[in-house]
């Protein structure tokens, strides 16, 4: 077994008398696709900005690549290689799908200063080209991101999180609010991406089909605390689970 | 066709610039230089607010400092080109000052943190007589001379303002196309998704307020030489609030938005005086109207005719199309 990609001590968080995660732990291993799966309030996504910086945890430690993180800045962790999306959408609707692309990989790109002098693209118009064809979205390139659909700014917004080559992404509800027919698009890109650059994923999710069958390993969050942990067909059997799920 | 008419529409501005005060007085020449000067410190605000997203109620303070510094060195001897370096990198620095509040209020609370300094610079400028001269203020500031062109002709000095203009137009063009721009603009769409993507927000929020008030400091810089008199009531809050306007007017977040916006509310009240007593009602009651139809402001108004002349764009990109499914 390979050293983890981001290993999770203890992890704690409290809102006043509410214990929101409770001394969670595990490791992700590097090109793994780990679903975080768990009814709603169990911490899922608590436990995500906790990891990501935006909600110091109370307790515990969150290392990447063996790097001490937890409470980090968010910019500086995705120069560390992590990248995110969110539950909500977050393009920058303004401007082009090509734009939103680059902004999303020019800070990997030179300091500050180089940035100021150097080409106006950063150098990335044709990787972000070969992004947008990753995704299929080259007939969209220099729309403005707030005027395409609700699941094409989904795209986009799963390949900002890709454009600077993260070693480690975290997608918040990816199949929220998205259509079956683009959801089939969006998980089969995905197993694309994970096989051919073996960058690892964290997926925080509530669709059951898209996460047991985009998932190697899953770990299954109630009340605050890991209930179960194994692959998909493991977690489908598990009556622990399905209790959760059905309030038994 | 279209990527030839934004170089035909530079060319034909800056050829109306060139040729609008000749045969003109000292009077219409002075209105054209104040245009100029305030379309300086509206493209300083339109960084800062329109690009960046931060509300500042303070670009006149910085055109306050910049103009009281170049007053302050020109009298002591300093030729104008010398003077101007300390007063960029005064307001530069002083708009990195400013920038702080943004890193924790935004929205009003950051408008009004910035009403207040230019509130503080104000009384600054009135209460400190042995340097400002106070409510008095300063006068006899010397014009720049270059030897072989002097801008004490009302007309020269509005060619070395278009001079100016053209390149502080110029750097700013370079900054908004240069990843700094697309990082503004990240800014000010999503904050939390630009941190998110490696973005220092902190660092661009800071840079935006700095440049921004430089420019503020640049225009301030131009107004000591024009008038060659400057006294506090000139920087007062009311000019933000003026300056304010322009980039609404114009077109907050586009690059030509500050030219036309300082354009209505310099220009605009000039060419209404023949209607001698109501120009300020007719002048406030177009305003109005204009931000009620084009709240985009007049860059709002050539998006229309660009849409009937070309086409309309395509608002939503998948009612023709769905997603490629290959």
């Amino acid at each position: 077994m390979t050293a983890p990609i981001l290993s999770i001590r203890n992890i704690s968080k409290s809102f006043g008398g509410i214990h929101a995660v409770r001394d969670v732990s595990f490791d992700v291993h590097q090109g793994e696709i780990l679903g975080l799966i768990g009814p709603n309030g169990s911490g899922k996504s608590t436990l995500f900005n906790s990891i990501l910086g935006q909600l110091p945890p109370d307790n515990g430690t969150v290392e990447v690549k063996g790097t001490p993180v937890t409470g980090m800045r968010a910019s500086k962790l995705n120069r560390l290689g992590v990248g995110r999306t969110f539950q909500q959408l977050s393009v920058f609707p303004q401007m082009t799908v090509l734009e939103n692309i680059i902004v999303a990989g020019q800070e990997h790109k030179g300091t500050l200063t180089s940035r100021l002098f150097g080409p106006p693209d950063a150098g990335l118009t044709a990787a972000a080209d070969q992004m947008i064809e990753f995704f299929r979205l080259t007939h969209l390139r220099d729309t403005p991101a707030g005027s395409l659909s609700f699941g094409q700014q989904k795209l986009v917004d799963v390949a900002m999180a890709f454009m600077a080559g993260p070693d480690l992404v975290l997608l918040d509800e990816p199949a929220g609010g998205v259509n079956l027919t683009m959801l089939a698009h969006l998980k089969e890109r995905l197993i694309a991406y994970n096989a051919e650059h073996g960058t690892t994923f964290v997926v925080i999710e509530h669709n059951m089909e898209f996460v047991m069958s985009l998932c190697t390993r899953i770990v299954v969050l109630a009340e605050g605390a890991i209930i179960a942990e194994g692959t998909p067909a493991e977690i489908r059997a598990n009556q622990t689970v399905i209790d959760a799920y059905l309030g038994g | 066709m279209r990527s030839l008419l934004r170089p035909f529409l530079i060319a034909l501005l800056l050829l109306a610039a060139i040729v609008a005060p000749i045969g003109q007085g000292n009077y219409i020449t002075y209105v054209l230089t104040s245009w100029l000067i305030f379309s300086i410190a509206s493209m300083g605000l339109n960084l800062t607010l329109g690009y960046a997203g931060q509300i500042s109620l303070a670009q006149a303070s910085f055109m306050a400092i910049g103009a009281y510094t170049t007053a302050l060195l020109t009298l002591a001897g300093w030729h104008w080109m010398a003077a101007l370096v300390p007063a960029l990198l005064l307001c530069f620095v002083i708009g990195l000052v400013l920038g702080y509040p943004a890193l924790r209020v935004k929205g009003h609370f950051l408008a009004f943190v910035t009403l207040a300094f230019n509130t503080l610079v104000f009384l600054v400028l009135r209460n400190e007589d042995w340097l400002t001269g106070g409510n008095y203020g300063l006068v006899g500031m010397p014009r720049p001379d270059f030897g072989f062109f002097s801008t004490m002709k009302q007309h020269n000095f509005y060619y070395f303002t278009l001079a100016i203009t053209i390149v502080a137009a110029a750097i700013m063009w370079w900054i908004v196309r240069s990843p700094w721009g697309r990082a503004f603009k990240a800014l000010r769409e999503n904050p939390i998704r630009a941190e998110s993507l490696g973005v220092d927000t902190r660092r661009i929020t800071l840079l935006a307020f700095a440049i921004g008030s430089a420019y503020g400091g640049l225009a301030g810089a131009l107004v000591t030489p024009l008038v060659q008199f400057i006294e506090p009531g000139s920087f007062a809050v009311a000019h933000s609030f003026r300056i304010l306007l322009m980039v609404v007017v114009g077109g907050a977040g586009f690059f030509f938005g500050p030219f036309l916006g300082a354009g209505v509310v310099i220009l605009l009240p000039e060419m209404l005086r023949f209607t001698e007593g109501y120009y300020l009602i007719i002048y406030a009651a177009l305003v109005i109207l204009m931000l009620v139809f084009t709240p985009k402001g007049l860059i709002g108004v050539w998006d229309l005719l660009r849409n009937r002349l070309f086409g309309k764009a395509q608002i939503r990109a998948d009612v023709k199309q769905e997603p490629t499914l290959k």
